[in-house]
């Protein structure tokens, strides 16, 4: 019986060699590019991208240099991290995917000259790019003139939403919300003081946490306060703390500061595992720099801890540490970043061409099952859905995921009754 | 704004504001020292002095990781050496930036400061390139953490108390180096006349790479320290440059008492007025309060008299 099947299996692998063969000479007069996976070029990319039959170019536009690049290294190495794995798979469309990568210095200025040249000079398909809102901002004009595609990584202050960028990280709302409503129903909290560093997005955070703190949920803000960006001294601010005594402490404290102010607190002895502390702002990334001995305790408000339990995350973490060193932590923002590239794959599948129009119109509705976070959707503003957690750091700066949403959370860049 | 608190309560609060302040003065007065020297005594503009502050930083950490690795048992006092290292790692590149840079420049002070700019952006990169971008964290011995609850509500910070002790020890030495050591004589000497100086004998050339050593080491040191309260990464150096500055300008430069009252005097508005305020607010009223007083005062606060 084995034989009569291993026969039966083999002529009908003949025939279809056979009929394969017939073939041949049609595909002799076929141009070149049918020799790959692909469709045809002319197909695919009727605007003059850089798409060849063999090759797609895209851009990578982050700070390597500047006070940025403690933050944007991460999501570079998650961008390329997804585009190596898409090629190994076999690319975009029958593609290998070519990267340029620019470097936007931390100074905004340079960004908008950089995306200008990843989008004029070298016609990238797309862009996976920009950390800081600042840098968003000065790109979004060039990206909208010169009709390219820009996958955005970081959580940001919302208020926002483009034909031309997919942002792949959470808005305002879907961060705090879910976050504060579990304070409140976990922890019986009843009044906060929000903390932040002074620009947009902990400002915009904190109107949107103090709205639904104060209208929705009825309860009380005893604080808030700012201070400029680099701010090293917490004292003052830490006995003020001291004598209001809210329940909860909610910081939207970044970059240095942050450093600053989780030693200091620590240091003035206030207990992280007694004193309710919830943050958005602090990554793995930046507990690496804080220690994890001094922020113990505190919990975190995201979509992505590298703690999560999942196969996905599971792969995810384990090609990311093969691919840069074992001692790398992975915060929420370079998950985010490692979507961008799987997203906009998708996207130009199911458009079937690389046209930039043709993607912003296909992305809404796409799936992307494979995400360590789990199951994500572009919703039709170019937000993804998207869990959100909060986790608990530990003293070996990893977080311990303690709650998450039961369902994704619908982005609303342009919350109604939080303005 | 004080309302439903008792006066216990009020007491212990001001007590504690009290201290911060005295905290944040030591800070500045750490901070400012070297550069005060440098500035001071020798009218070189040094814009990387945050930049040899995360030196001593870099120092602290890799010590740091080495006890932890090697001499695990020793960990307790591994910061005593570390301050020590990074004295000397942040006096060497000092002596060599001297040599190769800073003494070509002596009869154009004002171009120091382009050219120590640059030098921060060259350091900035190198450590960038050689440490990583991101920041790292340095871990302390425990008995370095904490606080020491004196009331339910007053409590002293340990580290607090670890900066005002250093601080008090580094001003008494380079108060003692300037103004009871022959070098010191020297130091001034050339300071007040570098021309007459060299004629009467003295070698300016040494003076002057020791001078600007030493104040390096000392910003070596206070990076050291600042590890204790702040981060630690390629830029960080550049949070501090600005109250520097701010303080050594404000004292006027060639004063070492200046530096200290200056440093008392914006500390304590500071901390007094980020108590009442916003810290943005409270940052935006100290500078206003010091160019008020520079534009009426605008050699500083204390100034030696010499004759032009």
């Amino acid at each position: 019986m084995a034989d009569d099947r291993k026969t039966g299996l083999e002529s009908a692998m003949r025939r279809k060699l056979l009929m394969g063969m017939a073939t041949i000479p049609a595909i002799a007069l076929m141009p070149k590019f049918a020799l790959g996976a692909g469709p045809p070029t002319a197909e695919v990319n009727t605007t003059g991208l850089a798409v060849t039959d063999d090759e797609v170019t895209v851009g990578i536009l982050h700070s390597i240099t500047g006070t940025m690049a403690i933050s944007e290294t991460g999501s570079v190495q998650a961008e390329k991290l997804a585009i190596d794995q898409i090629n190994k798979a076999g690319g975009v469309l029958g593609r290998q995917i070519k990267f340029i990568q620019e470097d936007g210095a931390s100074d905004w200025p340079t960004f908008a000259e950089k995306a200008k040249k990843l989008l004029v000079q070298d016609k990238c398909a797309s862009v996976m790019g920009c950390w800081t809102s600042a840098s968003r901002k000065a790109v979004l004009p060039v990206f909208e003139q010169y009709n390219g595609m820009l996958y955005y990584p970081t959580f940001y202050e919302g208020l926002e939403e483009s034909k031309n960028v997919i942002y792949t990280g959470q808005e305002a709302t879907q961060q705090i919300i879910a976050g504060l409503d579990w304070v409140v129903k976990e922890k019986g909290a009843e009044t906060f003081y929000l903390l932040g560093s002074d620009y947009i997005w902990p400002r915009t955070s904190n109107k949107i946490a103090r709205k639904h703190i104060e209208n929705f949920l009825k309860l009380k803000v005893v604080g808030e306060e700012y201070f400029p960006l680099g701010h090293t001294q917490f004292n003052s601010a830490i006995n003020k703390l001291k004598l209001r005594k809210p329940d909860v402490i909610y910081a939207i404290i970044v970059g240095g500061s942050n450093v600053a102010f989780y030693k200091q607190l620590k240091a003035a002895g206030i207990d992280l595992s007694k004193q309710v502390l919830l943050t958005i702002s602090v990554t793995e990334d930046e507990i690496l720099g804080i220690g994890g001995e001094n922020i113990a305790g505190a919990f975190a408000c995201m979509k992505y801890f590298q703690s999560l339990e999942n196969p996905n995350n599971e792969a995810f973490v384990k090609a990311f540490k093969e691919m840069w060193g074992e001692d790398i932590v992975i915060g929420d923002v370079t998950q985010a970043a490692y979507l961008g590239p799987f997203l906009w794959k998708l996207a130009v599948e199911k458009a079937g061409s690389f046209d930039v129009d043709k993607i912003a119109e296909a992305s809404p509705g796409i799936a992307f099952e494979g995400a360590p976070e789990g199951y994500v959707r572009i919703h039709e503003n170019h937000h993804l859905w998207s869990k959100t957690r909060v986790g608990r750091a530990k003293t070996d700066g990893q977080y311990e995921v303690i709650y998450e949403t039961s369902e994704l959370v619908e982005p609303d860049p342009f919350p109604e009754g939080y303005q | 704004m004080f309302d439903g608190y008792t006066l216990g309560e009020l007491g212990s609060i001001f007590a504690m504001q009290g201290f911060a302040g005295l905290i944040l003065f030591s800070i500045f007065v750490l901070m400012a020292l070297g550069l005060a020297i440098i500035f001071g005594q020798m009218g070189v503009i040094n814009m990387a002095h945050g930049e040899f502050m995360i030196l001593g930083a870099y120092v602290t950490y890799f010590t740091s990781q080495f006890f932890q690795a090697s001499l695990p048992s020793l960990f307790g006092g591994y910061f005593f050496l570390a301050m020590v290292l990074a004295f000397i790692a942040a006096g060497l590149l000092g002596m060599l930036v001297e040599w190769g840079l800073i003494r070509h420049l002596y009869k154009r002070p004002l171009d120091t400061l382009l050219a120590t700019w640059g030098l921060s952006l060259i350091l900035q990169q190198f450590y960038r390139s050689v440490f990583g971008a991101r920041e790292v964290g340095v871990e302390l011995p425990q008995w370095m953490l904490g606080s020491l609850p004196l009331t339910d509500l007053i409590e002293v910070q340990i580290n607090g108390l670890f900066v005002m002790g250093l601080t008090l020890v580094i001003t008494c030495v380079i108060a003692i180096l300037l103004y009871r050591s022959s070098w010191g004589r020297q130091v001034r000497a050339v300071v007040q006349n570098r021309v007459m100086a060299g004629a009467v004998g003295i070698n300016t050339d040494k003076i002057d790479r020791y001078t600007f050593g030493l104040g390096c080491g000392i910003a070596g040191v206070a990076g050291s320290a600042f590890t204790m309260i702040g981060s630690t990464g390629p830029t960080a150096g550049q949070l501090y440059i600005v109250d520097t500055f701010l303080v050594v300008v404000f004292g006027g430069a060639t004063s070492l008492l200046g530096t200290i009252a200056s440093a008392f005097t914006i500390s304590q508005a500071q901390s007094t007025m980020e108590f009442f305020m916003s810290g943005s607010m409270a940052k935006v009223l100290t500078l206003l309060f010091v160019v008020g007083i520079l534009m009426l005062r605008p050699q500083g606060l204390f100034t030696l008299k010499v004759r032009r």
